[in-house]
């Protein structure tokens, strides 16, 4: 297990979506460098727990601490500044901008990001269709675009919500070497996924959510002591 | 407009409170005219049954017209004329202006409801100009003058409408059927299905509803009335000018049914009240009338979407829900 | 002669219509970048547009700033009060069924108009044209009065100058990304709330900036907004508000078909344009440039 403080500790979270009460109280912590995935049935609250982190839902309570920082104070739009970079599920990439603009609109918010032309040397594709517009590439070249743009940024932890959704297994497959060589150059992430086998190649601890909160969590090495638990909960 | 029309939040002890109320409210009409002004109160009348007619677009529709005026005063125009010109009754006259202004709302609204919400309110804006210019131009509105010197009449040849207190009653008369009649659109099946398009277009069209028909036949509706009033009006003041079809007089409309309450039955009636008293009591000062009239738009808009008869719903009759928005 | 109209009035009809054009391009271009980010039809356009027309009248009137100067300023004063308006009242409407948007920017054109009516009357004021475009020039077939001339070329070379930095350049695709996603643009760490604060002083800027430019064209009047912002609603929906380039275009096109309509039948003029709004909404409901319904 890892001694050092976590980067960031998520204590007691709520979250609302208008009157519907989708967390209910979420405790977890991330380690620096850490992969962390979410897993959970459908509705458990996995995503919403990425979106009040990031403060796009703006209606929730509790404590979020990041780095030093108490998130839940912060607007927005400060919220990238203080090192967390978002992949949203529909993978947002733009349709009025190219796959330049898409890469750099995320601003730089500390040193350390790739550069364009590391991200380039990475993702060939991406290089060849620099000048088209966003949502003119495939689905895994969007993905691609979608989490090449944060690593551009700096910032220390990636939440990444379902990268693998509806890809080829070839491309879920560059997906998981792209976490890997994320890992290697220290990158914390906090990954939801719904492909089990998937997650458990990529994370080192998992938490397991049922009805708005954390149920269970333990790290890769305890997985197959937990699949029974696993099976009930997930299906799996 | 659907997140703050109030709800149906009444229940039964309320329900008998509002009648009352209603009761109360029509003895007072009644008794009016031996206090105040008469002329002053028919003004009202017919500004209250015209953002009635408005409300039940917007507030049980949820389609904000920026073209009523068109309506308002395109039969006050058809009115005028059949009366002076023609030498008809006043009840042909008025039979005239309600059947021409369902026939303009029949036009607009075919076109207006090809698109919805802000589209929709720019293109009645602009068609309602449009109306406005042809106004301007045409041979029978007598142009900048306007129609003068419209003969009240007597109305079915008995009633001598140049009497102050019977022209009174014939208005209020007129006022009280077509609130009535507002009141029963709202609360039949049809106004049941007008309610659900309001509150989510998309679940009427695949309930199955011809959602375009029904816009189409309450806007007719609206028009129909928004023209009765006006009228009305044309009779009692005796001329149409270019005022009342002018893109302002669909604003003061507008903020009548805003300030008053959108989606409540009496709302626009007080509302409409209030705003003649206003423009009374301003056109003896100084101050001019559209920037009263513009700064409680902006005030109504920031803090008081409700309006007045709306928020005391909200506070008397459901105090517990009114956190919204 | 061309179809019996002699070629004098028929070029000359052409060039109010380019003129009208130009304004109708340059407003619509404003309201279609307001709406685009912040989903408000900003019904105060037209008393904005009459706002620079008087900033620079009475800057002239009043301080002896001519026009040159003016036509930084007068955009400037009608950007800044854009701002105020945006920060102090239109930044709570966002969240709300845009319709209040338009109500209030209703009650604010009304307030604007009301107080010019009640300092300044309704009659015009003239404003004169800067003696560098003074007079006129003859063409050959025609003869053009050189600030007619400046209008046009003016307002295309701010319309296309508008597009491109908003095709261009950085500022442009925040604007862009945040029309089509605020919240994600802002979760990226882009300040959006002052984004759209700029985006509304920005059109209104445009606004007033089209008021000074048609200074010395119309009278500079309380009411000059208010008829036209009217027509340019009309123009829009012709247009779609999609597309930025859609809008600049229709607002020439509309123009000239105003032009041509003086020319062969003159009683139809002030209504052309609703009618072809009318035919429109019958053939492509979405607007010539919509892309949607």
């Amino acid at each position: 297990m890892n001694s050092a403080a976590p980067l960031l500790s998520v204590r007691g979270l709520n979250a609302w979506y208008g009157e519907s009460h989708a967390l209910h109280g979420v405790d977890l912590d991330v380690f620096p460098s850490e992969t962390v995935t979410l897993l959970g049935r459908n509705g458990v609250g996995k995503t919403t727990t990425l979106r009040a982190i990031m403060g796009l839902i703006r209606k929730r309570t509790g404590r979020i601490d990041f780095d030093g920082k108490d998130l839940m104070r912060l607007p927005l739009h400060r919220t990238a500044h203080a090192g967390i970079g978002f992949v949203p599920e529909e993978r947002g990439i733009f349709a009025t901008l190219t796959v330049d603009e898409n890469l750099i609109l995320p601003p730089v918010v500390a040193p350390g990001g790739m550069s364009v032309e590391e991200i380039f040397d990475l993702f060939p594709n991406l290089k060849e269709r620099r000048n088209s517009p966003g949502t003119k590439l495939s689905g895994g070249e969007q993905q691609m675009l979608a989490i090449a743009r944060i690593l551009r940024t700096g910032v220390k932890v990636l939440l990444l919500d379902e990268p693998t959704e509806g890809l080829a297994p070839v491309i879920v497959q560059r997906i998981g070497e792209l976490l890997a060589a994320l890992k290697k150059r220290g990158m914390t992430v906090l990954l939801v996924e719904q492909n089990f086998r998937f997650a458990s190649r990529v994370a080192d601890r998992f938490y397991l959510m049922e009805h708005g909160k954390v149920m269970a969590e333990f790290p890769v090495g305890e997985l197959n002591e937990r699949m029974t638990l696993l099976h009930d909960v997930l299906g799996v | 407009m659907t997140d703050l029309t109030l709800r149906e939040a009444r229940g039964k002890s309320s329900s008998r409170l509002e009648w009352m109320l209603v009761a109360l409210g029509i003895l007072a009409l009644v008794a009016a005219p031996f206090f105040v002004y008469p002329i002053f109160l028919m003004k009202m009348l017919c500004f209250a049954l015209f953002a009635c007619a408005f409300n039940l677009l917007l507030g049980y529709t949820g389609l904000l017209s920026f073209g009523h005026a068109a309506f308002f005063g395109g039969a006050a125009y058809f009115t005028a004329h059949s009366i002076k010109v023609w030498g008809w009754p006043p009840e042909a006259g008025i039979l005239l202006g309600v059947a021409g202004a369902a026939l303009l709302g029949l036009v607009i609204g075919f076109f207006a409801i090809r698109r919805q919400g802000i589209y929709f309110a720019m293109i009645t804006l602009a068609l309602s100009q449009m109306f406005f210019f042809f106004c301007v131009q045409a041979e029978f509105t007598e142009g900048e003058d306007g129609i003068q010197g419209v003969p009240r009449g007597f109305l079915f040849g008995l009633i001598d409408l140049h009497v102050p207190l019977n022209i009174y009653y014939v208005v209020l008369a007129v006022f009280l059927i077509g609130v009535f009649a507002i009141w029963r659109i709202v609360n039949s099946p049809f106004g049941m299905i007008l309610r659900s398009i309001r509150e989510n277009e998309n679940r009427a069209t695949s309930l199955g509803y011809s959602v375009a028909n029904y816009k189409l036949a309450a806007f007719v509706m609206s028009a129909a009335l928004a023209g009765l009033a006006g009228s009305v009006k044309a009779i009692v003041f005796q001329f149409a000018t270019l005022t009342d079809v002018a893109w302002q007089m669909s604003g003061e409309v507008i903020l009548m049914t805003l300030l008053g309450g959108i989606g409540t039955m009496v709302g626009p009636i007080v509302g409409a009240g209030l705003v003649v008293a206003l423009q009374n009591m301003l056109a003896t000062s100084d101050f001019p009338v559209t920037i009263a009239t513009g700064l409680i738009f902006m005030v109504c808009v920031l803090v008081f979407r409700r309006g007045i008869v709306g928020e005391i719903y909200a506070r008397v009759f459901h105090p517990a829900g009114s956190s919204k928005d | 002669m061309i179809f019996g109209i002699p070629i004098q009035a028929f070029l000359g009809q052409l060039l109010v219509g380019l003129i009208n054009g130009s304004f109708y391009a340059l407003l619509s271009l404003g309201l279609a970048i307001i709406f685009g980010l912040l989903r408000v039809i900003n019904f105060a356009h037209g008393a904005q547009y009459m706002l620079g027309a008087f900033a620079g009248y009475l800057l002239l009137a009043h301080l002896g700033i001519g026009y040159w100067p003016a036509l930084i300023l007068a955009p400037l004063i009608v950007g800044v009060t854009g701002i105020i308006i945006e920060r102090l009242a239109l930044s709570r409407l966002y969240d709300i069924d845009p319709l209040y948007g338009l109500l209030f920017t209703f009650g604010l054109a009304l307030v604007l108009e009301g107080v010019f009516r009640y300092y300044f009357g309704v009659s015009g004021n003239p404003y004169p044209v800067p003696p560098l475009l003074a007079g006129g020039t003859n063409l050959g077939f025609m003869f053009l009065p050189i600030y007619r001339g400046w209008v046009v070329v003016a307002s295309l070379v701010i319309c296309i100058g508008v597009w491109l930095a908003i095709e261009k350049t950085k500022f442009g695709s925040y604007l862009r990304a945040a029309t089509e996603n605020p919240s994600l643009v802002q979760a990226f760490g882009v300040n959006v709330p002052l984004l759209l604060t700029l985006t509304y002083g920005l059109g209104a800027a445009l606004a007033g900036l089209a008021g000074i430019l048609a200074a010395p064209v119309y009278q500079v009047s309380p009411l000059m907004g208010s008829n036209l912002i009217i027509v340019v609603f009309a123009v829009v929906v012709v247009g779609g508000m999609g597309s930025i380039l859609g809008a600049i275009v229709t607002g020439y096109m509309l123009g000239l078909a105003e032009g041509l309509t003086k020319v062969f039948y003159p009683e139809a003029s002030n209504i052309v344009i609703f009618v072809i709004m009318a035919i429109v909404l019958l053939v492509r409901p979405a607007g010539l440039f919509g892309k949607d319904a």
